[in-house]
């Protein structure tokens, strides 16, 4: 069986406003439109203090075809803001990936945003459970 | 006081020109949020590790804008295309203002 | 009695359990979930299986009754006794045990000698888990009777319970391959196992995939092997698909630990996969469940089954295929002498502690089932009185062989419920709010409509207190009705509970383990009487 999860103490969360306020701040007025940029994380934590995430643009990275920055954010954390990716015409290709702590089960949001302005976004749903049992 | 953080960096040797290379980067920090509170309930500050920068020979590859989210021991793993042989150089900063650097050459054959 | 048992078994015999019409030029033979069965057991299967959203009843989803219907089988035969609970002990004593490693070995050898080298033998984990002789050689047991049966490959799941060390020294001796493309070493994120292996078969070239249990780090203790990362990861395993194409795979297998819906969506998501091997759910279903272009087999658990698959492959492509779920009626397949040989030299130094006698069971004693399980409930009586506890929880696991009413409960049986690396039976202080998280948070592992993300368990078993489920509500929403039994009141959310458990996945538990909490209960109750539980209710 599960035993008891240790939380800490209660805490403020972000909530889906602010990260979207977030997200149209990055986006410059810009409404980010699917495509382009995939997130990859796993569907369940195996330790919310560290859920590995990728993002990977369909981008040339050259030639005018280019990602400025990857902003990601998460709606369930205590703020928004994880971290921002610059990537420039010596990335190669526009991927990377990190480990980020989630303090419960919430949606991960990845944005990038083009040289040309144009704005994308995927969105992944990562489960942060107390764990046990099994078959 | 945690011991001083110490980078560690997976490069490739080497590589032939225009090609693109994966680059792993770990920084042993843990990454205080400022959301804790010690034992006796006074919030620990924050105290992160908040840009991290890799440039070849000078010119800037990749950085990233850190938050308290991002995991202790701050991983980052992202490419690089290499069209003459040089080197890498890695910046970390601290909340504290510290800077932590590493260097990494690559051979372009 | 001893009449109908003669009569029964009179239709059974080993050549019409074997009887296969062969059929093109690979043969694929998959046993899986074994959990360190060596010998024959009894093993009642779920009376109750709900799946939800999607797959709300589909295979493996049916049970009973329902299951007999849907398959078109007799009740009262041979098949009705290996895959359903219907009358199960009546059945269970005209039938007699299933299983065997030795059983198993007499097929193997058989099919091996029809078919010669075009025989992949594949084992599906949960393999080195599950028995007192594999707790007492850390898994030693099973991985000498299985060199023995020489499989090609396997993956795994509850073989990790013994740390990584172990793991690695035992793989590092394995003469076949331990595959697990979804296992990544946690500080870089590279593959820490082979992700597949290319066999030459019949003239065709078979790629098979390994797929470890995908949430081994939250269902089992993640302190214990630090450096692995798991995870579905299917943009892996379309990258290994594409790369064992791209080798020259005339046909990809996916030997799967990740549960049954978690393979039907897969095969559904990931092109290329002809046939996924499932594990880890313990489902024996009699045909493949077809989506699209993949075949997705359930071999069962426990030994009690083995599947034969051949496979016309010809140009790249699955043409035709004959599937048999062959049941390992252990009275009637001869076992296999060199490999009874060996089983009888692992379990001889341990002969008298396995058959000592702890009580005497009045009624069948099982487990598996959605949220019953009278085995479950002896354990959870044994901590609620050994651990003076008002509630209890008792994971629910699919592991754990029966015993029928009438038989002496032993050592081995016990075991065979709760063996583990971790089996502390803890005594702590919870909330009622935080028992109402606990069970929201397994529920939703069992029935969110994602397949990706469930773990594949069944409910955790409680004692003590009853409660209300709605399995198609949302996470948080589907457990109302806590009760306490003993008094009828309503578990109050704010107060604190003394709660009895086992099995935690936190490291440095404390308390002793579970086995000698349920032998300390026996010896205070030796005879067991426990009907079905009706303190869950689903709505
Ligand atoms: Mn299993
Ligand atoms: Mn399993």
């Amino acid at each position: 069986a599960a035993a008891a999860s240790t939380t800490g103490g209660r805490l403020a969360f972000a909530d889906v406003a602010a990260t979207d306020k977030r997200i149209a701040d990055f986006a410059g007025g810009k409404t980010p439109e699917a495509g382009k940029i995939t997130l990859t994380a796993p569907e369940i934590a195996e330790n919310g203090n560290t859920v590995p995430i990728s993002i990977d643009v369909d981008s040339a990275m050259k030639d005018g075809d280019m990602v400025e920055a990857v902003m990601i954010v998460a709606e369930g954390n205590p703020n928004p803001e994880v971290v921002t990716f610059h990537f420039t015409a010596l990335s190669g290709s526009a991927s990377a990936t990190t480990r980020i702590r989630l303090a419960k089960t919430q949606n991960v949001i990845a944005v990038a945003k083009m040289a040309d302005g144009s704005v994308y976004m995927d969105k992944k749903e990562v489960k942060v459970t107390i764990g046990g049992c099994g078959g | 006081m945690a011991a001083a953080p110490k980078p560690r960096i997976k490069v490739p040797k080497t590589a032939k020109a225009g090609e693109v290379v994966l680059i792993k980067t770990l920084i042993s920090h843990e990454m205080e949020s400022g959301q804790r509170k010690d034992k006796d309930g006074k919030p620990i500050p924050r105290k992160i590790i908040n840009k991290f920068v890799c440039e070849f020979n000078g010119k800037p590859v990749f950085s990233c804008d850190i938050d308290p989210a991002v995991s202790a021991n701050p991983y980052f793993e992202f490419s690089a295309i290499v069209g003459e042989t040089g080197t890498f150089k890695f910046t970390w900063t601290d909340d504290d203002g510290s800077i932590y650097t590493d260097e990494q050459p690559i051979t372009v054959n | 009695g001893r009449w109908s048992q003669a009569a029964a078994q009179q239709a059974l015999t080993e050549d019409g359990l074997l009887d296969f019409q062969s059929t093109g030029n690979v043969t694929i033979l998959h046993v899986t979930d074994l959990h360190a069965q060596l010998v024959p057991v009894y093993f009642r299967e779920p009376s109750i299986n709900l799946g939800v959203g999607a797959v709300a009843g589909l295979p493996p989803h049916v049970s009973g009754a329902d299951f007999l219907k849907l398959y078109n089988i007799e009740p009262g035969t041979p098949e009705a006794y290996a895959m359903t609970s219907e009358d199960y002990v009546a059945l269970a004593k005209s039938y007699g045990k299933m299983g065997g490693l030795d059983r198993i070995a007499t097929i193997v050898k058989r099919v091996r000698a029809e078919r010669g080298d075009s025989v992949l033998l594949l084992d599906g984990g949960d393999t080195w888990q599950g028995s007192y002789t594999s707790l007492q050689t850390k898994g030693q047991d099973m991985v000498d009777a299985m060199n023995m049966l020489q499989p090609d490959a396997m993956t795994g799941h509850w073989e990790f319970t013994y740390g990584t060390e172990r793991v690695q020294e035992i793989i590092e001796g394995l003469p076949f391959a331990f595959l697990g493309g979804n296992i990544f070493d946690s500080e870089w994120n590279e593959p820490a196992f082979e992700a597949y292996k290319m066999f030459e078969k019949g003239g065709a070239k078979i790629a098979v995939l390994g797929q470890a249990f995908p949430y081994t780090p939250i269902a089992n203790p993640r302190w214990m092997f630090p450096e692995w990362s798991f995870g579905i990861r299917e943009e892996e395993v379309a990258k290994n698909v594409a790369a064992a194409r791209a080798e020259g795979a005339d046909i990809v297998v996916l030997l799967s630990h990740n549960g049954f819906d978690v393979d039907r969506a897969l095969a559904a998501r990931v092109p290329g996969i002809d046939i996924v091997l499932a594990g880890h759910t313990h489902d024996a279903l009699p045909e493949p469940v077809i989506v699209g272009q993949t075949l997705v087999i359930a071999s069962g658990s426990h030994g009690k089954f083995l599947t034969r698959l051949d496979l016309d492959v010809q140009d790249g492509k699955l043409k035709s295929y004959r599937h048999r779920l062959i049941p390992v009626f252990s009275d009637v397949i001869t076992p296999d002498a060199d490999m009874t040989k060996l089983i009888e030299g692992i379990r001889a130094p341990h002969m008298a502690e396995l058959s000592r006698e702890l009580a005497t069971a009045e009624s069948l004693l099982y487990r598996r089932g959605n949220f019953n399980g009278t085995f479950d409930d002896l354990i959870c009586d044994a901590l609620l009185e050994v651990r003076e506890a008002d509630i209890a929880l008792s994971p629910g696991f699919r592991w754990g062989t029966s015993v029928l009413p009438g038989q002496k409960i032993t050592v081995e049986d016990v075991h065979n419920a709760c063996s583990m690396t971790y089996p502390s039976a803890y005594r702590s202080n919870m909330s009622g709010k935080m028992l109402k998280d606990i069970l929201e948070d397994v529920a939703d592992n069992l029935f969110n409509k994602d397949p990706y993300y469930q773990q594949g368990g069944d409910m955790v078993r409680v004692g003590g207190m009853g409660y209300t489920i709605n399995p198609n509500g949302d996470m948080g929403s589907r457990i109302s009705q806590m009760t306490m039994l003993k008094t009828g009141e309503a578990v109050d959310p704010s107060k604190d509970y003394v709660v009895a458990g086992w099995a935690s996945i936190n490291e440095a538990t404390e308390g002793p383990p579970i086995w000698d909490v349920v032998e300390d209960y026996l010896k205070n109750n030796p005879v067991v009487n426990l009907q079905e539980n009706r303190s869950v209710k689903v709505v």
